[in-house]
């Protein structure tokens, strides 16, 4: 660590100056930490050599509150986040852009320890972080630290995802339990007791996809359930290819402390962000194979088929039988859930 | 589980069956609605039995002329409005705490302790609490007035909205809505005041009163117990709620708000004014007391408005019988408080049973 990085603990507004204190924090701090290699150097633009013209690109910002959560960090959360957005599009991801907008006077630790994570994330997914850039703002004009990742990834070859390929008689598969990661991130902000069991379930599911993909041919749609969860991406179906959806919730794995702390908040599990699984439309045809080869990797072990896709109608809807025999609609989250008053 | 659930099932259809006539049980409490609904219980019970929502979700419970009043203090730059979540979205004059107009003036918090903390980081302004809910989150309110007298934080005061469930289940029963054959009972709040406080709504109107949990199983058997109940004639209280409910309930909690608060008359959606059904700050605290402080009358009259949540929360009418429903009135542009509050029955209608 410099002299001057020694000062200066915290993140000063002349870090995203573009001077000397800027260049230090991107190569001591970010470079060496990511541990990338840069034969180009510092160069504005990245230069990539892909082996196939069907690409995939996607990008995402993040902000959490906490930044560091049981199960994963913002930095984790950016890696797997576009990860997964890749990996739902039928993508092998291959390289990350990285750009922070810093709030002034966050700490350099802070900073170092979501390097870290962000770099050991990268490596365990086998990509690439690129190319990036970090902006600081006032105190106050953002809340300690954002972060942006762009994706690049080749499309599979076997990969023919899209809504329009969806049909009656389709199965739905869970690639596991849902509301993980939103409990997790809720309860911990209200400070609730259940800690300790909770987990997000912060994963790069891009490994168990390709495996997918590469190993049957049925599959017709895939989606990350992030924001509004479960209920937001059937719902997303629905609305896109005006079928009906029909679910069972004896077949939604969600852990017990999961419900638990989703009761006391008042929260429904379906509307909750998770953020390291995938739902699958796929083929009556494949479903069971599909199933098998999630059940092989780690991060599916947990999956089941949780409903089909019955038929068209002029207002298509999620039902669900649930668990006691009723039955229920599942709508379209309205945007923000607030816990209620008692 | 399918057993248990058959066996209610059962009790239930021949409770139907020996009376001969359409049963209709009364949830007070929104948890229970929304439960009822996320876990599709209605379709579970037999044809005969009709589930009311009542008034125990504490936004739709809250008068206008409440909301107004909040509204009309947002707008004043030297005020602060701390909020449950719930709140913000009421419509009410000039629009909703979300709006443009108020918004910079009010704070979400999750408890009354942050409602303190913000007057205590806020000292230039004066930090209004929108007290509401029933008697399970008055103790907190109760605390936190208590420790603002102690440390003297004068620019704090609570706006209290905190209502009593059993006034309001004997309004109904001496007139508003009779046809009410038993009371589904909230297990929280019973967990406070004790199942004992329904025992005048058992011996004296003879209406079963049930408490349960907002577990599925639960809900459907406590309704069960309400069926056999009837058909024998019977009217007594019962908890089928597996957590510590006892009949006495949470005295030290009780001893917290009775410190603090006294009885008083209060004005309810739907029910009007109800003796004894609010809580209102002792002497000793009337300087946290927001009605004393801005002049605001806790009684006043609101002006009407299309919105028939009055009658929804009393179970005259479903939520589909209001003109607005589902038309001018969605969870997206809300008319009335049923339709924004997570525990509304208009909400939940909306929500899980609308098929168009
Ligand atoms: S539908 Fe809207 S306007 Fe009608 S009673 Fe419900 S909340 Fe009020």
């Amino acid at each position: 660590m410099t002299a001057a990085m020694a000062e200066t603990k915290k993140i000063l507004l002349a870090h995203g100056g573009g001077g000397q204190l800027a260049d230090e924090l991107i190569r001591k701090t970010i470079l060496a930490r990511l541990g990338e290699k840069r034969p180009e150097g510092l160069e504005d633009s990245a230069k990539i050599n892909l082996s196939s013209k069907s690409i995939c690109f996607t990008t995402d910002s993040y902000v959490v509150k906490p930044l560091f959560f049981n199960g994963g960090d913002i930095g984790k959360l950016a890696v797997c986040g576009t990860l997964n957005d890749l990996a739902v599009a039928g993508a092998i991801p291959v390289a990350l852009s990285l750009s922070f907008i810093i709030e002034t006077g966050l700490e350099i630790d802070i900073l170092e320890k979501i390097i870290d994570s962000i770099a050991k994330t990268a490596r365990q997914n086998n990509v690439h972080i690129v190319t990036g850039d970090t902006k600081t703002v006032d105190a106050g004009q953002a809340d300690k630290i954002f972060i942006n990742t762009a994706g690049i990834g080749i499309r599979l070859k076997t990969a023919d995802l899209g809504f329009d390929k969806i049909k009656p008689g389709d199965k739905i598969i869970l690639s596991g339990s849902i509301g993980d990661h939103g409990i997790t991130i809720l309860s911990e902000r209200q400070d609730i007791k259940f800690q300790t069991t909770l987990k997000s379930d912060c994963a790069a599911v891009s490994g168990l996809t390709s495996k997918i993909l590469t190993g049957t041919t049925g599959v017709r749609f895939m989606r990350d359930p992030t924001r509004g969860g479960l209920a937001a991406t059937l719902n997303e179906i629905c609305r896109q290819t005006g079928l009906d959806i029909e679910i069972k919730q004896s077949q939604i794995p969600v852990k017990p402390a999961v419900q638990a702390a989703a009761d006391m908040l008042g929260f429904d599990v379906l509307e909750i962000a998770n953020e390291g699984k995938f739902v699958a439309v796929v083929s009556p045809a494949c479903a069971e194979k599909v199933l098998r080869i999630c059940k092989k990797h780690p991060l599916g072990k947990k999956a089941k088929i949780i409903g089909q896709i019955t038929g068209a109608s002029d207002t298509p809807l999620v039902e669900m039988e649930t668990i006691i025999g009723g039955r229920r609609i599942v709508q379209m989250p309205y945007g923000r859930e607030l816990p209620r008053i008692c | 589980m399918l057993e248990r659930i058959y066996k209610a099932q059962t009790i239930m259809a021949n409770a139907c069956k020996k009376l001969g006539r359409q049963i209709n049980i009364m949830e007070v409490c929104g948890t229970h609605t929304v439960s009822i609904f996320r876990n599709g219980i209605r379709w579970t019970l037999p044809d005969g039995l009709n589930l009311l929502s009542g008034p125990g979700c504490p936004v739709c419970v809250t008068d206008q002329a409440y909301i107004d009043a909040i509204l009309s203090l947002a707008q004043r730059d030297d005020c602060l409005i701390a909020t449950y979540g719930d709140m913000i979205r009421v419509p009410g004059k000039g629009g909703s705490l979300e709006t443009d107009a108020f918004k910079n003036n009010v704070r979400i918090v999750l408890s009354s302790e942050d409602a303190l903390q913000l007057a205590r980081d806020n000292k230039e302004k004066i930090v209004v609490f929108v007290a509401v809910g029933f008697e399970t989150t008055a103790p907190a309110t109760a605390v936190a007035v208590k420790e603002a007298s102690k440390e003297n934080i004068d620019n704090f005061c609570i706006l209290c909205g905190h209502k009593l469930v059993v006034p309001a289940m004997e309004t109904l029963l001496s007139g508003k809505n009779d046809k009410i054959d038993g009371f589904l009972c909230p297990g929280h709040v019973s967990t406070i005041i004790g199942y004992g406080a329904f025992e005048n709504i058992a011996k004296q109107y003879r209406r079963p009163c049930v408490v349960a949990g907002f577990e599925p199983m639960q809900i459907i058997e406590g309704l069960a117990e309400i069926c056999r109940q009837l058909a024998e004639g019977e009217s007594s209280v019962k908890s089928v709620y597996t957590a510590a409910v006892c009949e006495k309930g949470n005295q030290k909690a009780q001893k917290i708000i009775k410190d603090c608060f006294d009885h008083a008359q209060g004005r309810w959606r739907g029910l009007g004014n109800i003796d004894k059904s609010t809580l209102k700050l002792k002497k000793q605290y009337s300087r946290f007391d927001a009605y004393i402080r801005f002049g605001i009358d806790p009684l006043a009259k609101s002006d009407e408005s299309g919105c028939r949540c009055g009658d929804v929360l009393c179970g005259l009418i479903k939520p589909a019988d209001c003109p607005l429903f589902a038309k001018d009135c969605t969870p997206t542009k809300p008319v009335g408080p049923c339709m924004v509050s997570s525990e509304g029955t208009c909400a939940a209608y909306y929500k899980y049973e609308r098929r168009k």
